[in-house]
């Protein structure tokens, strides 16, 4: 059985947060191309099935968003190769859910309202929880 | 501005991501637990994983997952759709209790109240942002 060698806390840091940084780009360019759509039950009651896969698959931010997702699931896989999963993974999922609120206020203009916050924070610390 | 553009069939779909979400990944779970451990250095074990009928399945819900949660960011925000699908973390943890048999500590029970909240915290606000640039295109104006 391998073990994996542990990293130092800055290096550990900076793998969680490629990881964070790649996935919060990867989900606000996905939502960004589902946004310009539009709504997806429209498109294929007028294109049909086919049509709706053909707009969401050839929108750029679609094609971009889902390379930073790759590139999120790699810096992952690297991270857990020198770290514990029992680290990575609840850190950044949970930390993905906080960034990803920042992120969509700032580039998606969503409105983040405290309801909104306080619905991120509860679920990044019930995530965190889950792993212990 | 915000708006709720929630119907009963918009609610089904974020059902659809929740079960799915947590399916997928059980699924995937006990596919892998039935196979045991997998070696790196022999990559025909993982192809041979992917043929089994609970990684299959697991990976099929998965497939259903990505497409529904797609339709769901089509009309609602992301700030809205990733903690409203949070739920699938209770439901990956209820069925790893009782299906999987696996030990849940009070900490983790402790998490699921707090995912619960955050749940109910999003449910009960507005679905939407409405765009205010004039980049974003209307579905109507969107071809194949």
């Amino acid at each position: 059985m391998q073990v994996a060698h542990h990293a130092s806390a800055a290096a550990t840091a900076a793998m969680i947060g490629s990881v964070v940084f790649w996935a919060t780009a990867g989900d606000i360019l996905t939502a960004s191309a589902m946004r310009r759509i539009g709504d997806l039950d429209a498109v294929r009651a007028r294109s049909g099935l086919v049509g709706a896969i053909r707009a969401v698959v050839t929108d750029l931010h679609f094609g971009v968003g889902v390379f930073c997702l790759a590139l999120s699931f790699f810096s992952l896989l690297f991270a857990l190769s020198h770290n514990d999963l029992s680290l990575i993974g609840p850190a950044a999922t949970s930390l993905t859910f906080v960034s990803n609120a920042a992120a969509a206020k700032l580039f998606l203009k969503e409105n983040v309202d405290r309801r909104r916050w306080m619905a991120a924070i509860f679920v990044c610390i019930g995530v965190a929880l889950l792993a212990l | 501005m915000t708006q709720s553009t929630m119907t009963l069939r918009r609610y089904l779909v974020l059902g659809i991501v929740t079960l799915t979400s947590s399916c997928g990944d059980t699924f995937l779970a006990k596919g892998m637990q039935e196979l045991g451990p997998v070696s790196l250095h022999q990559p025909a074990q993982l192809i041979h994983a992917v043929l089994t009928p609970w990684v299959g399945a697991g990976i099929v819900l998965l497939i259903g997952f990505f497409a529904s949660y797609l339709t769901a960011l089509s009309w609602a925000d992301l700030t809205y759709v990733l903690p409203a699908s949070s739920l699938g973390y209770v439901i990956m943890t209820l069925l790893a209790r009782f299906w999987l048999h696996e030990h849940v500590s009070p900490l983790r029970w402790l998490g699921v109240v707090f995912i619960t909240a955050g749940v109910g915290f999003v449910t009960r606000g507005p679905s939407y942002t409405a765009p205010e640039t004039a980049d974003v295109k209307p579905a109507e104006e969107v071809r194949s």
